[in-house]
């Protein structure tokens, strides 16, 4: 379960939307529509256990999600679910990853202020001894025609 | 037992006596023969790393999952507060003032080396620019990468930040920086082979003292370095997890 957004956080004119999680579990999020651009040269890097629970992540992750470090260690991954991001996108993801390979794709991101930015990600399995211990995710700066038709895409899916 | 060690080639030439300088004093300290051979390229290097001629290796971040996950080796230490972060550059009078103002058919120039080459060609995605896209034209010194920019031969010149910054200011206000990486978790590293890993702790030891003395001090400034940063082994596996990533 994640908290909702508190409507204190957000910037600008926002929509309400109500996400659904693959759990069941809901949440109340506002998006404003406001693109965050995506920080030159840097790699947006986080690492979850097998659950996709946040275990680590970089400065510019802590940077661009908008939440303080503290708010972000500990939650499900899924708290920067943005609603115009199919579910399909993410159970590619899961089934990708516990099969032990590479996902790459691009991805919307909600921030905590109601704002979002895109990335093209990859996430790979932690192999230790040969066991999955976890997960990371190392995210970089995609074309502006990558992203165009990631939208028109998606917008096609459920 | 003669430990068998290499520099991974990413270093300035003028550092070949300084590489030798360390040797010799490792060998004194750890009172153990170690031997010295620097490689001229990435592939005569991997090369003797298949052939087993390896025991230690301060290695190019892009060869650690070879050395980590097929070899063996584990981590020692990485140089602190030095990060392995690279420039893309074009002609200062080049319309070109952003990656995104990049056409397809983009020519570019560097010295063969993995970590420039896959960040580079990494920092030229935001411009929809891919192996599909661009010309690559690979040159054996910084100099020459510098001056094919120059000339106009190629449009976008690839190098690591400190060799750029070591060209002379004659060169350097004729070119203009597009952009500058900051990969930070992404750096070079101090790897054991299995044949000298009854030394490890010994050499972790040497390595995290060695600012402490003069004599240490000065090498290390030589080298480049400030002083070396004990890694666990944890910290290794982390970083070839990033680097995987970024092939694809
Ligand atoms: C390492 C890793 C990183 C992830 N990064 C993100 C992310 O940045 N944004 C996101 O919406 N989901 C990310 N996910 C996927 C989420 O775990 C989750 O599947 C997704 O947000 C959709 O939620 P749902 O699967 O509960 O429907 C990541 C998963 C893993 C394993």
């Amino acid at each position: 379960m994640i908290a909702d957004m508190n409507p204190a956080w957000i910037t600008g004119e926002a929509s309400e939307h109500v996400l659904t999680y693959a759990d069941g579990s809901t949440r109340r999020v506002y998006v404003t529509g406001i693109e965050t651009p995506y920080p030159q040269g840097k790699l947006i890097v986080s690492r979850t256990n097998t659950q996709g629970i946040i275990t680590h992540c970089n400065q510019s992750f802590v940077d661009m999600a908008g939440y303080e470090e503290a708010e972000l260690i500990g939650q499900p991954h899924c708290l920067l679910r943005h609603p115009d991001m199919p579910h399909g996108a993410f159970k590619d993801l899961w089934e990708t990853v516990h099969a032990g390979k590479q996902w790459h794709g691009y991805v919307k991101n909600l921030r905590k202020d109601g704002g979002h930015y895109w990335v093209y990600a990859t996430v790979v399995p932690n192999v230790r001894n040969g066991e999955i211990v976890g997960y990371t995710s190392v995210r970089r700066e995609p074309s502006r025609e990558k992203v165009a038709a990631a939208e028109a895409l998606y917008k096609t899916m459920s | 037992m003669t430990i068998n060690f290499t520099v991974s080639p990413s270093f300035p030439n003028e550092r070949i006596s300084d590489w030798y300088i360390f040797n010799t004093w490792m060998q004194r300290s750890l009172e153990v023969s170690i031997h010295l051979e620097l490689h001229d390229s990435f592939k005569s290097q991997r090369d003797a790393i298949a052939a087993g001629q390896v025991d230690m290796i301060y290695a190019n971040p892009f060869d650690a999952s070879l050395l980590v996950r097929e070899k063996g080796f584990k981590a020692i230490a990485k140089p602190a507060d030095h990060a392995d972060e690279m420039v893309v550059f074009t002609a200062a009078g080049n319309a070109i003032n952003q990656i995104r103002d990049l056409q397809p058919g983009t020519r570019l120039a560097y010295v063969d080396d993995p970590a420039i080459n896959t960040i580079g060609h990494i920092l030229l995605e935001p411009a929809n620019l891919d192996a599909s896209n661009i010309q690559d034209n690979v040159r054996d010194t910084y100099i020459q990468v510098a001056k094919e920019v120059l000339r106009g031969n190629v449009d976008v010149g690839f190098m690591p930040v400190e060799a750029f910054n070591s060209l002379s200011s004659l060169v350097q206000r004729d070119l203009k920086v597009l952009v500058t990486s900051e990969m930070q978790s992404i750096q070079h590293v101090f790897l054991v082979g299995p044949a000298a890993l009854e030394k490890a702790d010994a050499i972790s030891q040497l390595l995290a003292s060695m600012h402490e003395t003069d004599k240490g001090q000065a090498m290390l400034t030589s080298l480049g370095l400030s002083r070396w940063q004990i890694l666990q082994q944890e910290d290794v596996e982390f970083m070839i997890d990033i680097i995987s990533t970024l092939g694809h």
